[in-house]
């Protein structure tokens, strides 16, 4: 388990150290293992790397998030912009409240983060499996009806790979 | 390619403009976030993939930049609604319902 963690961290420093500096010499790649390794140490018992899966499945789960998430970012943008430039601002604003299915703290805090990032809804907080979320256009304010709205076409694909 | 870029950074600065808008016509301080903090995202990401274009050389420190914007912003968006709802910010009176208005959650956890 720690050893998973360990490698997530030291890849993911390592691409980050060399998009920073864009150079390939010794010098660089040196200091630049030098100091992933030893933030790797630190990093092992972080909860995120701990209930990552990895492997093909996940791996094509966490691409189709991210182009499901990238989707819904520019849809919801557009929608925000036109309620703004309307002439009555277009808003139907509520907290409604969402139950997730998700299980670790790390797929609930990845679902929130999604949630938030998108216009038009807002995490406001979460308490075990309940998210709060200010919902600028809220067409329903019933629970299961709200979770299907926003939580679900994140849920499907973070759950294979959070959990 | 230096065009693309450009047109890029035109779309972006139009998202900017448009959020700045929502910060003023808004209501209350949740719809302003909604619109003033978050659709910054978009924009941001379009600017800084157009940067990308127009200087390629920059491409992989402005691809970090947007991952930490990524990280981020989600972040301080939810503790600002989550402090505001905590001292009874008021909403405006088009809110439709207040899920968390009978929930002693926020309370409990800070006390």
């Amino acid at each position: 388990m720690k050893i998973k963690a360990a490698v997530i961290s030291v890849v993911l420093g390592l691409l980050f150290w060399l998009g920073l500096n864009t150079s390939l010499e010794n010098e660089v790649l040196i200091i630049g293992a030098a100091v992933v390794v030893l933030t790797a140490v630190f990093a092992v018992s972080n909860p995120v790397l701990k209930d990552l899966k990895l492997g093909p499945k996940a791996l094509a789960a966490m691409i189709a998030w991210l182009f499901v998430f990238l989707v819904e970012l520019i849809k919801s943008n557009i929608d925000v912009m036109f309620r703004v430039i309307s002439p009555r601002v277009r808003i139907n604003p509520a907290i409604v409240e969402v139950k997730t299915a998700l299980k670790s703290p790390a797929g609930r805090m990845a679902l929130a983060n999604s949630i938030t990032l998108t216009p038009g809804t807002l995490t406001v907080d979460l308490v075990d499996d309940k998210l709060f979320i200010h919902w600028i256009d809220a067409s329903s304010t019933d629970v299961e009806e709200a979770t299907k709205a926003i939580a679900a076409k994140f849920e499907k694909y973070l759950e294979v790979f959070l959990g | 390619m230096e065009m693309a870029g450009a047109i890029l950074a035109l779309i972006g600065s139009v998202i900017f403009l448009l959020s700045a808008l929502g910060l003023l016509r808004m209501p209350d301080l949740y719809n302003r976030i909604q619109t003033g903090t978050k659709a910054t995202t978009l924009g941001t990401l379009v600017l800084l993939i157009g940067m990308s274009l127009y200087h390629p050389d920059w491409a992989p420190k402005l691809v970090i930049l947007m991952l930490f914007i990524l990280l981020t912003n989600p972040v301080s968006s939810h503790v600002v609604a989550r402090a505001a709802h905590y001292i009874h910010q008021k909403m405006t009176d088009r809110t439709v319902a207040d899920a968390l208005e009978n929930d002693e959650f926020i309370e409990e956890e800070i006390v």
